[in-house]
C-alpha cells in the first residue's frame, strides 16, 4: 500500500490539526498549573504529555505552549520523589510534533475503479524568577510555612525547586510570598498531594538562560524517577479551568496497549466510509467527530486514538520515529545498537513500514484523547498497561466514486445505483458521528443523480 | 424500580426454574453481560464468550462423569462462565475456554473440608492474568455512572438474599468504601472521588456476585464478617498503598486460604444451594 503525494499533504494536515486542536481551546490543563504574577490570562496551553514507563520507571514529558509572557510562567507539578539534577532534562519539541504526527487521526483514501473493467479496488494513504540564592535565605521563613526546598536547579532555561511541604496552607503561602500568584482553591487542590508526602516541582523562566537558547517558545520539560505509581495528577490544573479541557497522553511502553483503571477507556469510533468532500476539511471534521462523541459520552470517558508498535504503521501518517527520537522522548529501554524501527527516511514512498525483523526492544505508543470538567473526572488519573497488543487507529475511510458515463456498459448503471447507495450511508455516518445535519451534509455532497429503478421498471425490465 | 422487582421476586421463586439462588444469578449475570457489551463497548467478542461456556459446561461434564456427582448440575459453571466473560478480555481466542476449564476443574480438584477453595471466576481469572499471555482486566469498563449502580445494587441484592449470604457482601462493600472514605478525610481530597468510587460498576460485581459466593466464604456469620472485613482492607492496601491495578480481585484471591482455617476454627453447616440456607440465627 503506497501513499501518494496529495494524501501526504492531508495527512501531515491532519497530524498538524491534531496541535491545532489542542491550540484551539482557551482553558487548558495540565499535569500541574501555570501560575502567573500579573492579572493576565491564567491558562496552560496545548496540554500534551509523553509517559515512557517500564516497570516502576517512568520518564515524564511535558510540552509547555505558554503563551503569555514568559515572566509570568511557572509549573507546578507533584512528583514522587525529590528529583536530582540528573533525573530531570530539557527535551525537544519537535519530538512532540513528530510523535503527534505519527499518531494523529488520519484518513485513508480509496477511488472506485471503472466498473467496465474488472473490480480492482487501489489504496491509498493515504512567574516572575527569584533567584535561587534568594530562595535560601529565606530557609527560616520556610520552615515556619512547614515548606522546604529540598533542591534547587538551573536547568536550560528552567530555574528548578523541588518542594516538600507539610501543610497545604504554607505551601501556598510560600508560592505567593514568592512571587506566584496562585489561582483561587490551590491551597485545597494541593493538599492531598501534601499528605500523600508528594513532593513538588517548581519550574519558571530563568530569563536570561531563555534568551540564550535562542528560542522563541519554551522547550518541554522531562523528568525521570520510579514509583510504583502509575498515574498524571491532573486535578491540579483544573484550578484554571473555564469550561471543558482536552489533555492527549502519548503514553510509550513495552508490552501492550494502555488504559485508565478508573475511568472507562473507549476507542473512538472509526474505519467508517466518509463522504469524500470530507477529503479537503477533515481537520474539522475530526474535531466535530471527537466534540460530538466526547459530549456523548457526558465527558466522562478516555478516548483511544491510536495503539501500534511503533516497529511499523500502515499507513503511516508520518515516518515512524528514528531510535534518537524514541529515545528524545523518554524511550529509556531501547538497545542502543539496533534499531527499533525501520524508518522510512525521506522521499514520499513506503508508507507502510514493514515490522521489525527482531532484536530490537519493542516500543508501544498508545495515543489517549480526553475532554474533560473538574466535575467529570474527580479523580486523578490512574493507569495500568494491558496485554493487548491489537492495533488501533483512528482513521476513517474516503471512496471517491468512478467518473465516467452511466451508458458506458450494463455494469456501470448497477454500480451507479450502488454509489447512491453507498454515499446516503456515508452522508448518514457522517451525521451520526459529527452530530451534524444531516440535510446540509447531503446538500454538500456530490451525490450520484442516478435515481434508483422504478419497482415497476424493475418488474418489466 | 427497586420496589417493583422485590415483589416480582417472591412470585418468580415459587417457580421451579427459580428454586436454586443461581437461576437468578445467571439471569442477572446475562443482563449485566448484554449491558456491557450492547451499552458499553465490552472488547469481548461473542465467539470468545460462547468458547468460555462451551470449555466451561464440558469441563463440568467432564468432572461430573468422573467423579460420578449424579445430583449436581450445570448452574455454576454457567455462573462461572458469566463472570469470566464480564471480566476477562484477550487478544486471542484460546484464553477464555482455557480460563474456563481451569476454573471449573479448581472446583474439583481444589477442596478443603468438601468444599471448594477459590470462587471460580476468581481463580480463573487470576490464572489467565497472571500466566497467560495476551490478557487482561479492564477494571474501568463499567465507568462510573450512578444509575447504573443502583441497578447493580438491585440486582446484587435480589441474588444475595436468595442465597442468605447477604451479609458478606454489605460488610465488605461497607468496609471497602469506608476505607476510600477515611482516606479521603484524611487528605482532604473531594468527596466527589468517593462517589466516584462508589459508582464503579467493578466494585458493585465484585461485592454481590463474586465475594458473596456461598460456598467459598466461612460458614459462620461471625467469621464471614471478619472475612469481608479482611479482604476490603486487602483490597485498599493492593490499591492504595501499593498502587497496584485489579486490586478486588487479588485481594479475594491472596485471602481465600483464610476460608478453611476460619472454618476449622468455627465449624457450622455447610451452605447447600438448593436447600433452605441455614437461617443467620441458627448458625451460632
Amino acid at each position: 500500500m503506497r501513499m501518494t503525494l496529495p494524501l501526504r499533504s492531508i495527512l501531515s494536515a491532519a497530524g498538524v490539526f491534531a496541535a491545532a486542536l489542542l491550540l484551539s481551546t482557551q482553558a487548558r490543563a495540565f499535569c500541574g498549573f501555570y501560575v502567573g504574577k500579573a492579572d493576565a490570562k491564567l491558562f496552560n496551553e496545548a496540554s500534551q504529555v509523553i509517559l515512557a514507563r517500564d516497570g516502576e520507571r517512568s520518564v515524564i514529558s511535558m510540552r509547555n505552549d505558554f503563551q503569555g509572557e514568559l515572566t509570568d510562567f511557572a509549573l507546578v507539578v507533584p512528583v514522587p520523589v525529590v528529583l536530582q539534577k540528573s533525573q530531570i532534562h530539557i527535551g525537544d519539541s519537535k519530538v512532540f510534533d513528530r510523535i503527534d504526527a505519527y499518531s494523529a487521526p488520519r484518513l485513508a483514501e480509496y477511488f472506485d475503479p471503472n466498473p467496465c473493467e474488472q473490480r480492482r479496488l487501489r489504496e491509498m494513504d493515504a512567574a516572575a524568577p527569584a533567584s535561587v540564592g534568594a530562595l535560601a535565605q529565606k530557609a527560616r521563613r520556610d520552615a515556619a510555612l512547614g515548606v522546604s526546598v529540598e533542591a534547587s536547579y538551573t536547568i536550560g532555561e528552567y530555574d528548578i525547586v523541588i518542594l516538600s511541604a507539610t501543610q497545604s496552607n504554607g505551601l501556598e503561602t510560600w508560592l505567593r510570598e514568592n512571587g506566584y500568584r496562585i489561582p483561587a482553591g490551590a491551597s485545597r487542590a494541593l493538599q492531598p498531594y501534601v499528605r500523600q508526602g508528594l513532593k513538588f516541582f517548581v519550574a519558571k523562566v530563568n530569563l536570561a538562560e531563555q534568551a540564550k537558547t535562542g528560542f522563541s517558545y519554551l522547550r518541554p520539560l522531562q523528568f525521570a524517577f520510579e514509583s510504583p505509581r502509575f498515574m498524571l495528577p491532573v486535578r491540579l490544573g483544573m484550578l484554571n479551568a473555564r469550561g471543558p479541557q482536552d489533555l492527549v497522553i502519548y503514553v510509550l511502553t513495552r508490552n501492550g496497549r494502555v488504559e485508565t483503571t478508573n475511568y472507562r477507556t473507549v476507542k473512538l469510533p472509526a474505519n467508517v466510509e466518509l463522504p469524500s468532500y470530507v477529503r479537503s476539511e477533515f481537520p474539522s471534521v475530526y474535531k466535530a467527530l471527537f466534540s460530538a462523541q466526547a459530549k456523548r459520552e457526558d465527558y466522562r470517558v478516555v478516548w483511544t486514538e491510536y495503539f501500534w508498535d511503533m516497529a511499523w504503521c500502515d499507513p503511516c501518517a508520518a515516518d515512524p520515529l528514528s531510535p534518537d527520537e524514541l529515545r528524545g522522548a523518554g524511550v529509556f529501554w531501547l538497545d542502543g545498537d539496533s534499531p527499533p524501527v525501520a524508518a522510512a527516511q525521506g522521499g514520499l514512498a513506503a508508507p507502510m513500514v514493514k515490522p521489525r525483523l527482531g532484536g530490537a526492544q519493542p516500543v508501544m505508543l498508545t495515543r489517549l484523547h480526553l475532554r474533560y470538567t473538574p466535575e467529570t473526572l474527580p479523580e486523578d488519573l490512574v493507569f495500568q498497561e494491558t496485554q493487548d497488543r491489537q492495533n488501533y487507529q483512528a482513521r476513517y475511510i474516503l471512496r471517491h466514486a468512478w467518473r465516467g458515463d452511466p451508458s458506458a456498459c450494463p455494469e456501470a448503471q448497477a454500480y451507479f445505483d450502488e454509489v447512491a447507495r453507498r454515499q446516503e450511508h456515508e452522508a448518514q455516518t457522517l451525521a451520526n458521528l459529527t452530530g451534524w445535519d444531516l440535510t446540509a451534509i447531503r446538500g454538500r455532497m456530490d451525490m450520484q443523480a442516478i435515481s434508483a429503478p422504478q419497482w415497476w421498471e424493475r418488474l418489466w425490465k | 424500580m427497586v420496589g417493583a422487582a422485590v415483589e416480582v421476586a417472591p412470585t418468580i421463586r415459587k417457580l421451579p426454574l427459580f428454586a436454586d439462588a443461581r437461576a437468578f444469578q445467571i439471569l442477572f449475570l446475562a443482563t449485566l453481560l448484554s449491558i456491557g457489551v450492547l451499552l458499553r463497548d465490552f472488547a469481548l467478542q461473542p465467539l470468545q464468550m460462547l468458547l468460555a461456556f462451551a470449555a466451561g459446561l464440558a469441563t463440568q461434564a467432564f468432572w461430573l462423569k468422573r467423579l460420578e456427582l449424579q445430583h449436581r448440575g450445570f448452574l455454576s459453571a454457567i455462573v462461572t462462565c458469566c463472570g469470566l466473560s464480564l471480566l476477562l478480555r484477550s487478544d486471542t481466542l484460546w484464553v477464555h475456554p482455557l480460563a474456563a476449564m481451569i476454573a471449573m476443574s479448581s472446583k474439583f480438584v481444589l477442596r478443603v473440608n468438601g468444599k471448594h477453595l477459590y470462587n471460580p471466576a476468581n481463580l480463573g481469572v487470576i490464572v489467565a492474568i497472571s500466566l497467560l499471555p495476551g490478557t487482561w482486566v479492564s477494571s474501568g469498563q463499567w465507568g462510573s455512572d450512578l444509575a447504573l449502580a443502583v441497578w447493580f445494587l438491585m440486582l446484587g441484592t435480589i441474588v444475595t438474599q436468595r442465597a442468605r449470604r447477604l451479609d458478606v457482601s454489605w460488610v465488605f462493600l461497607g468496609a471497602f468504601l469506608g476505607l476510600v472514605a477515611l482516606r479521603v478525610a484524611l487528605l482532604g481530597q473531594s468527596w466527589a472521588i468517593w462517589w466516584h468510587q462508589f459508582g464503579n460498576g467493578a466494585l458493585l460485581l465484585f461485592a454481590f456476585f463474586m465475594i458473596s459466593d456461598p460456598m467459598t466464604i466461612p460458614n459462620r456469620t461471625g467469621p464471614r464478617v471478619a472475612y469481608a472485613l479482611i479482604v476490603a482492607l486487602a483490597a485498599a492496601l493492593w490499591q492504595y498503598a501499593l498502587f497496584k491495578p485489579n486490586a478486588l480481585i487479588w485481594a479475594l484471591f491472596l485471602c481465600t486460604p483464610l476460608v478453611p482455617a476460619f472454618d476449622r476454627l468455627f465449624p457450622a453447616r455447610r451452605f447447600e444451594w438448593q436447600q433452605p440456607a441455614v437461617p443467620a440465627s441458627v448458625a451460632p
